[in-house]
């Protein structure tokens, strides 16, 4: 099944005007709130926020939840894909206790964004899709441990891509932005060690940042993964032109994001 | 060891003198000397340290990245120069010539996104950091990168320009991956690298506010950075 059209039927249409009212203000007046997030954030289940938000009404809840029903998607894709490599005993010993760590991160991003979708703004959390991790029969990632690896970090760089842009999409929700960066720079973490750690296998020569819009030893099909982070020119300033600073470095100091159909089709691979 | 490599160039006007001493300022220090200066003009009067004030809205969200890419940069242009570094592994010479790079260019942008609004250098004092010493540069780079990750995090909400934002969400997951770098080369192999020091059952990264950020920073600044009309 086409993920985008799995998503259109996912997306709550339900919402009636005072609901889509309830959760949203002008940036300013979540302001008064203070630093909710946090507040969010150590509560395992965000209940409290319900009553705590200001009824006074402006942005579209349907987007927001249709926002995060997509970025849970993709916590979905990547929690199964970790609960499976560690159930198929395909990690090597030593690298264990890491992808345990990123297995608990992913299901704890997806237990965030149910909780969020569904208790907080009211919608119906998407459900997890039916997954094929070997894209048709050409990967082999949960008996080879190199492909597991490679996949890992496609799904890592894709996910820091996917949040960076839906950034200015949730801004005008302090909460919800605020928690998307802190889920963010977490895949960024992620992406840096499994990287790294491909590097020190002899599986590839990158680094923690991506260089260029280079895939290294990645299979071609990941090409769109990396596409456009070549990119030197921000906010109209080309910083190749500022400094001495070899292009290659500039193309590291910055992340590119991808658009909601760049990365469905991405992650439309490895629907079953 | 004081850090020559950036001075600052006493752009800042005496008005903005008198906010160091209000709410905001992190030269409370400095604003003592000021004041027993003022009541005897016989002693002996400390120069006076110019300091920067970072401007409200999204021009003072910038400023406040553009102080500490200037803080980053300092940073690993000292690490280059230090014993550590020359005596590094192949693989931490590579991560700490990127790292200087990637952060000399973020400052550098934001100098010249800002303009005539940015903040003049800050002066900096890594007197803390031994440079020749593995442990003190590798812990210094973690404090710097998580800290910088954190401030961006943090900031993120009072950016009222989506263009602005974007910039910070492209450099933020930068540092991020620095961050995690570094804590692997602290502890190889470990879960340090998104460790539940920073990282919620929620698997949310923490956030820092705009006063937690500079209180830290202060340690390594020594110009007065004024955040008073920053967004709250």
């Amino acid at each position: 099944m086409n993920l985008l059209k799995l998503l259109d039927k996912m997306c709550p249409d339900t919402q009636n005007s005072d609901q889509k009212e309830l959760f949203f203000s002008r940036r300013e007046a979540f302001h008064k709130f203070g630093d909710m997030s946090k507040k969010m954030a150590m509560a395992a289940v965000p209940l409290g926020i319900l009553s705590a938000l200001p009824k006074v009404a402006k942005a579209d809840t349907e987007s927001l939840i249709g926002v995060l029903n997509y970025a849970l998607t993709l916590e979905h894709l990547e929690y199964r894909y970790y609960q499976m490599g560690l159930d198929a005993g395909v990690i090597e010993g030593a690298d264990m206790a890491i992808f345990e760590k990123i297995r608990d991160h992913e299901l704890a991003h997806v237990n965030f964004l149910t909780e969020v979708v569904g208790n907080v703004l009211g919608g119906t959390p998407v459900m997890e899709p039916g997954f094929d991790f070997t894209a048709g029969g050409n990967f082999s990632p949960f008996t080879d441990y190199p492909t597991f690896l490679a996949l890992s970090q496609a799904f890592e760089d894709t996910g820091v891509r996917a949040y960076k842009g839906q950034a200015g999409n949730v801004m005008e929700n302090d909460v919800v932005l605020t928690a998307a960066l802190s889920i963010h720079s977490v895949e960024a973490r992620h992406a840096s060690m499994v990287r790294r750690l491909r590097t020190k296998k002899g599986h590839d020569s990158i680094k923690g940042w991506i260089t260029e819009a280079s895939i290294g030893t990645l299979p071609a099909a990941t090409q769109a993964i990396y596409a456009g982070e070549d990119n030197v020119s921000h906010g109209g300033v080309d910083v190749t032109q500022l400094t001495g600073i070899d292009s290659a470095a500039v193309t590291e100091g910055w992340d590119e994001p991808l658009n909601k159909d760049q990365v469905l089709g991405i992650a439309s691979l490895f629907l079953a | 060891m004081k850090n020559d490599l950036i001075k600052p160039q006493g752009l800042v006007k005496d008005a903005n003198r008198r906010k160091f001493l209000q709410k905001g300022s992190l030269s409370i220090a400095a604003a003592g000397l000021f004041m027993v200066g003022c009541n005897d003009e016989d002693d002996y009067m400390p120069p006076m340290k110019e300091g920067v004030m970072l401007g409200s809205g999204d021009i003072g969200i910038l400023n406040y990245a553009y102080a500490l890419e200037q803080l980053e940069a300092a940073f690993y242009a000292t690490v280059l120069q230090g014993d550590y570094f020359a005596n590094a592994s192949s693989e931490e010479k590579q991560i700490m010539e990127d790292l200087e790079k990637h952060e000399r260019a973020h400052k550098e942008f934001f100098k010249a996104a800002l303009g005539n609004s940015a903040i003049a250098d800050l002066e900096v004092d890594f007197s803390a950091i031994d440079f020749n010493n593995r442990m003190s540069v590798l812990s210094a780079a973690k404090t710097f990168e998580d800290l910088g990750v954190a401030a961006y995090n943090g900031a993120g909400k009072f950016i009222q320009d989506a263009g602005y934002l974007l910039i910070a969400g492209k450099i933020v997951s930068v540092e991020a991956r620095h961050a995690a770098a570094i804590r692997d080369l602290l502890n190889p192999g470990s879960v340090d690298f998104a460790g539940d020091d920073l990282i919620d059952s929620n698997g949310l990264e923490r956030t820092l506010s705009f006063s937690e950020v500079l209180s830290a920073a202060s340690t390594y600044v020594t110009t007065p950075i004024d955040f008073s009309q920053l967004p709250s």
